[in-house]
């Protein structure tokens, strides 16, 4: 519990950085970021379908996390509230079907809009794939991965046009058949 | 053709090594991890699938390391790899070939490449420094994609260090033509500001190029930053309210392209994050707060949709509107809103709305009255959530009424909570709470350590230890208090210790040790007795049982307790704890020589709290100054050494003049100093530090949050009693219109519906919890709040009889408020401002300037800026355009009829001094708080005026600023001066005082607390100094203390070294000693005797500075001065 602790800070002040510089410190009280923590997608089952992680932590850290993280909100009742108080940090899930979806935001953020963004990842998703289910996320996870990345950068939502995210995803893809495609008949002869 | 032909060549190989692998050749890429999958779902056992991921992973393995593996199969390869990383193994291995292929692959497979390197490796994993040269060729490439992926990593991950090597490529794409690129290349600028806020020091202006982009986009990613930059320091960025507001406006008004709509609201992401800078920059500030007034209204009437998205609009706006300079039009509104998340059916607006009430109710506790009856349903809710969160507001609202309540209902959540985190958490405030409320302390105390256990921070019993050995306010009563302790922990000992925690057992230790001599007909034998009982027990930790040894130690006086604390010393002096066999020998010895027990613990003597400890180490100092003279290194701060740290690990790869290092070189000692001198001085430099690490964290939470607690509990006593009697009874001044609001707002609540008996238990609940939140008299309160539910339910049934339900109202007027003719006049005052522009209002406070007079006349306090002072703090140094407070004029009219009314009453002596724009601070509704400062020669005066707005309430003032004043009255409508002189003790950048007023109106009354911040910056100490270029020699061997850096020229054709100095001396008042050629000599001191010269050089059309003084840090908040002087326009 406390070296888990430590850790936690010790990254937090990295990612400041600047403890040095006189004030800066002071002003964490007020200065409060509005940077998602993480990002989780589970199963009912517990299993791990997609994990981001927007702040530095070990491996270790991020598999206790994780483990505890999942218990806590698999254990939640279908009616209760969407939103979690977790050590320092708020959680913020939703499920959609088998799916968990499940961020961490710092207390003062804006559950809501969390909420929010959940959703959009959703409508995402859910445009690309064209309905979306858990075995299109599980058998084609690096898409979700870009698609997450197109979206949120860094924590912070990026671009929260629908058209526009998917139409940078689309381009990429795009490029990938055009050079699939020479290759494939390369292929071939190199078969045939 | 050669290209086909050779990537051909390259195919070849690979797909000869797939045909060596019979089975896995005819697999497509995707397929391969679909069998992964596939079987590991199939597999039942943790067991099975760990060993089928662990094959896997060696299959990955050999494969990655091959020679003949393409990139197209190492992208597959990745994606796997990352899969088994996502399982929980671990596959470090392929860490570098990640890398590999982000680096060599094509696109395709350089996003794969990016992604798993993203997703493999954290900031500060070393291999990162291997994709720097990869980032940078595709940052510099033609493909977009390319670029694209780039700074999408970029934005993720990328060792900080190396943040000059891509700078001036990122800050290019700035101009890129595509929108996509700029949008990305802002938000990696605002990583690199989150990891090194120095190295984007510079390009401040490009932000807002990127602000004012015609792409939403881009927009929208400078906000980010902007929110960043304006948290440290919302001064600097006040002149871009304005533009800010009309963003907002825009996005309201639906002006932004349908795409960036969501559920047919526009932008919803944007307008949170507008409205999050709005309310930093209004904070506080009144005339910035009145910009954004229209545009918040706007914003809550828009969001009328029912829609998550626009309730998460509101919420934001609602916190906005509590937190910058209020306007009760706008709060009335927000209550409103707070209104309906409160009651909303949905769990998650009802979590909202207790987290929105818990952030305005110490500035508003007339709203949680209002939701009474729902906050008590909220603590009995089924999600712990819910739960915890009542209870985080019950904590904002405890006073010295309810504080039993409250404290009872915390205990009960701990006895069922189960989560340690919580504990802790709400363990921690039932501590607070019981320090603040000393006759509550003691027993609520031992439910505190029997209930939180050993989770709780040590600090809670030390805290009480603490407390209970210096006492409160009479001898007596601590003597009964510790009777009492020692009296029921005895009866706890005899009972079932084993069941207690351990931190609880030792606490009972320490204070059976130190106090059971207070109870007279108590044989210490006994005591040691049930002492020795705890060492026997299996379940005590070796710590517990020193602090028994201890508690025995000092009980062991009496014949009696002599033999049976030998015993327990022999059995434990051989034990392999060596703390516990310490602890025994102390016993062994003390107890066998009674002289030196009464010596060292004297009976019955008390611990002596004048023993001093000499925290600055001072006892040293002879070792050190021996040490440094015999060739050691001065002491670095941490935060130096990690600076110079990271500084030696990297090349410099940008120009000197870029990045601030502001505390490099403040410390650098060198021999020419006594070793006195030498050992204050690294003293104070780490002091320094360690202080602003310290003190921050208390600063952290007083400051920005109003100051609600005092000795007597809530402090903010006055205002409620006002509030509430205008709430709960609509006052016969409102217009009719208003009154119809009130009314229509009020029948849309649902009264909660309860069986009558259940309603009368929350009812009481409620009077017990609310208590002295509304009214002085507990008593009074229960028939108010009885009342309120009464008139609710009458108005439920006479549905539509709007005007009887009033006149019912008004005639409860008289038992529910019990509000003064003074207060009733304060509530019309405060309506007639607010239906009024404010420009009159303060007209209207200020017409007759020569009806005020000077209350009492001016009392002097002399006052000391301290450094050990936690008021005191500076800002970031990331600010690009700061406006000085000394020569920004006056901006809007009413401002400045304001100054010049405040003007006549400068006290005479400083007339002949320029002073600063009068700012008005804070204000109540029945005074005004104004300062400005006055530059003198030899120090700073701070002047305060004190206006009395109200009418004719005399009013009794206190202003503790720095040091305390004597109370003193000040009549209706005249204004109080108070000066204080500042010196500097410890330079910063800005100097930011806070103060607390307390008064009380009418005189007499309980007294209410405001709280305000004054802040200045250094360049108002600073005067010059004139000295000959012979004494500037001298001084400048002398002084140890520099920094360098290389500053910006002003542009100017034939003499730009003097024209920058002239500037210099211009803005910061330095004086220039002598130009000679290309270097000049500039002198200037910290008011009178803290010198500070600076050289200047013109180098390759910059200037380089070097700064020198006595001072520690003086030379790099100078420069930080210089910087911003000859930055400005």
């Amino acid at each position: 519990m406390d070296g888990w602790m430590d850790g936690w800070m010790d990254g937090w002040m990295d990612g400041w950085m600047g403890g040095w510089v006189d004030g800066l410190l002071l002003t964490i009280g007020i200065t409060s970021s509005f940077q998602m923590q993480f990002m989780l997608l589970f199963s009912r089952q517990g299993k791990l379908r997609l994990q981001k992680w927007y702040v530095p932590l070990s491996d270790k850290e991020k598999k206790k996390i994780t483990r505890e993280l999942v218990q806590t909100v698999l254990a939640r009742k279908p009616k209760m509230c969407s939103f979690l108080e977790w050590r320092d940090l708020k959680i913020v899930y939703k499920r959609y079907a088998s799916l968990y979806f499940c961020c961490a935001i710092e207390d003062q953020d804006n559950e809501l809009i969390t909420l929010e963004i959940i959703h959009r990842y959703v409508e995402l998703l859910d445009k690309y794939f064209g309905s979306v289910c858990e075995l299109d996320i599980i058998f084609n996870f690096e898409k979700a991965y870009f698609i997450l990345d197109e979206f949120l950068l860094g924590g912070e939502a990026q671009e929260t046009s629908k058209k526009n995210v998917l139409k940078a995803i689309e381009q990429a893809d795009l490029l990938q058949e055009e050079a699939e495609t020479p290759r494939s008949v390369l292929e071939e002869i190199g078969l045939t | 053709m050669s290209d086909v032909v050779e990537k051909t060549l390259t195919a070849l190989p690979s797909l000869l090594s797939l045909d060596s692998q019979p089975g896995s050749a005819k697999l497509s890429s995707t397929a391969k991890l679909g069998n992964l999958i596939r079987g590991i779902t199939e597999l039942t056992s943790k067991h099975e699938e760990e060993k089928l991921i662990q094959h896997e992973l060696a299959s990955i393995k050999e494969q990655v390391s091959s020679p003949n593996t393409t990139m197209r199969q190492m992208r597959e390869l990745m994606v796997r790899a990352v899969y088994c990383e996502m399982l929980g193994y671990e596959a470090s291995f392929s860490y570098i070939h990640a890398i590999k292929l982000a680096q060599q692959g094509n696109v395709l497979e350089k996003r794969v490449g990016y992604l798993a390197v993203s997703l493999f490796l954290n900031e500060s994993h070393e291999l990162l420094l291997l994709l720097v040269n990869t980032v940078l060729k595709d940052l510099q490439s033609t493909n977009l994609i390319e670029v694209c992926m780039a700074l999408t990593v970029v934005c993720q991950i990328f060792p900080k260090d190396m943040i000059p090597v891509i700078l001036p490529i990122v800050e290019e794409k700035l101009n890129h033509p595509k929108e996509i690129i700029r949008r990305k290349a802002v938000l990696a600028l605002h990583k690199f500001y989150l990891i090194a806020p120095n190295q984007v020091q510079h390009i401040h202006n490009k932000f807002r190029k990127a602000l004012c982009d015609k792409d939403p986009g881009v927009m929208t990613a400078s906000l980010h930053i902007y929110l960043q930059l304006i948290q440290e320091n919302a001064e600097a960025y006040k002149d871009l309210t304005a533009s800010f507001v009309t963003i907002l406006k825009q996005v309201v008004g639906g002006k932004l392209p349908m795409d960036f709509n969501y559920h047919s609201v526009p932008a919803p992401w944007l307008q949170i994050q507008l409205l999050r800078i709005l309310s930093l920059l209004g904070k506080n500030d009144q005339r910035t707060s009145e910009v954004m007034y229209e545009v918040l209204d706007e914003s809550l009437r828009r969001a009328e949709m029912n829609h998550n998205i626009t309730y998460a609009i509101l919420y934001e706006c609602v916190k906005c509107v509590y937190t910058i300079h209020p306007k009760s039009e706008l709060l009335e509104k927000a209550a409103k809103c707070i209104g309906n998340f409160v009651l909303s059916p949905k769990i998650n607006l009802k979590y909202l709305g207790l987290k929105a009430l818990t952030y305005v109710v110490q500035q508003d506790p007339k709203l949680a009255l209002q939701h009474q009856m729902t906050i008590i349903e909220c603590l009995d809710h089924s999600d712990v959530i819910i739960k915890r969160e009542t209870l985080e507001l019950l904590f904002r609202i405890t006073n010295a009424q309810n504080v039993t309540v409250i404290v009872e209902k915390m205990l009960d959540f701990l006895r069922l909570s189960k989560d340690d985190h919580m504990t802790i958490d709400i363990v921690g405030k039932v501590a607070e709470l019981a320090e603040k409320y000393p006759f509550k302390h003691y027993s609520t105390m031992n439910a505190v350590f029997s209930l939180g256990g050993d989770m709780m921070q040590p600090e809670i019993p030390n805290g009480f230890l603490k407390l209970l050995s210096e006492g409160f306010d009479s001898e007596e009563e601590d003597r009964k208090l510790r009777l009492f302790a020692v009296s029921s922990y005895i009866s706890l000992l005899q009972g079932e210790p084993s069941k207690l925690p351990q931190r609880f057992l030792q606490v009972i230790c320490w204070v059976l040790g130190e106090y059971s001599f207070l109870k007279e007909d108590l044989e210490p034998s006994v005591v040691l007795g049930l002492l020795t009982k705890l060492l026997d027990m299996k379940s005590s930790s070796s710590e517990t049982k020193s602090w028994v040894l201890v508690a025995m130690t000092k009980l062991c006086w009496s014949e009696a307790a002599v033999s049976e604390a030998q015993q327990v010393a022999e059995t434990y002096s051989s034990s392999f704890d060596t703390t516990l066999r310490q602890r025994a020998q102390e016993l062994q010895h003390l107890s066998r020589d009674s002289q030196l027990h009464s010596r060292v613990l004297p009976p019955g003597g008390r611990l002596e709290p004048d023993e001093v400890v000499d925290s600055s180490l001072s006892f040293l100092d002879g070792f050190v100054s021996e040490a440094l003279s015999a060739g050691a290194a001065p002491y670095k701060p941490l935060h130096q050494r990690q600076e110079e740290l990271s500084r030696s690990k990297v090349l410099s790869l940008e120009p000197y003049g870029l990045s601030l290092p502001i505390s490099t070189s403040s410390c650098s000692i060198t021999d020419r100093q006594s070793p006195t001198l030498l050992s204050t001085s690294s003293g104070l430099s780490g002091d320094g530090t360690d202080f602003s690490h310290r003190g921050s964290s208390t600063t952290l939470r007083l400051d920005g949050v109003k100051r609600v607690w005092g000795r007597e509990g809530y402090l903010a006593q006055k205002k409620p009693v006002e509030e509430v009697a205008q709430v709960e009874v609509p006052s016969p001044l409102r217009s009719p219109s208003q009154q119809g609001d009130a009314n229509s707002c009020r029948s849309k609540t649902p009264t909660p519906t309860a069986n009558p008996e259940c309603d009368q238990e929350k009812q009481q609940l409620a009077s017990s919890l609310f208590g002295g939140l509304s009214s002085q008299s507990s008593v009074c309160l229960i028939s108010g709040a009885a009342k309120m539910v009464n008139i609710q339910r009458f108005r439920r049934k006479a549905k539509g009889q709007r005007s009887s339900s009033t006149t019912n109202e008004q005639r409860a007027n008289p038992t529910v408020s019990s509000a003064s003719a003074v207060d009733n006049l304060l509530c019309n005052n405060l309506l007639e401002a607010d239906t009024e522009p404010i420009n009159s209002s303060a007209k209207q406070t200020f017409q007759h300037p020569h009806s005020l007079s000077v209350a009492n006349g001016a009392c002097d306090a002399e006052a000391i800026l301290t450094d050990g002072d936690p008021k005191e703090r500076n800002q970031p140094l990331s600010s690009e355009d700061f406006v000085e407070a000394d020569d920004s004029p006056p901006r809007e009219d009413q401002e400045r009829s304001k100054d010049s009314c405040l003007t006549p009453h400068l006290p005479a002596e400083l007339s002949g001094f320029s002073h600063s724009e009068i700012i008005p601070l804070c204000s109540s509704q029945s005074l005004d708080l104004s300062a400005c400062h006055v530059q003198t020669d030899n120090s700073v005066v701070l002047v305060v005026f004190i206006t009395n707005t109200s009418e004719d309430a005399n009013l009794q003032i206190q202003v503790f600023c720095v040091c305390e004043s004597p109370v003193e009255e000040v009549r209706g409508r005249s204004v109080s001066v108070r000066q204080y002189s500042l010196t500097v003790k410890m330079p910063l950048v800005h100097f930011e005082l806070v103060g607390m007023l307390s008064y009380s109106i009418p005189a007499g009354m309980p007294q209410a607390m405001m709280q305000f911040s004054y802040k200045l910056p250094l360049t108002s100490f600073i005067r010059p100094l004139t000295v000959s270029t012979e004494e500037y020699g001298s001084m400048w061997l002398a002084f140890s203390h520099d920094t360098k850096q290389n500053l910006t020229l002003i542009k100017e054709e034939r003499e730009p070294l003097t024209a920058t100095l002239n500037a210099l001396n211009k803005k910061l008042s330095l004086h220039v000693v002598e130009i000679i050629g290309v270097e000049g000599l500039v002198a200037c001191s910290l008011l009178q005797d803290q010198p500070c010269l600076m050289h200047c050089r013109v180098h390759a059309g910059r200037l380089a500075v070097w700064l020198r003084s006595p001072v520690p840090d003086l030379p790099d908040c100078l420069l930080y001065h210089c910087q911003r002087a000859l930055q400005e326009p």
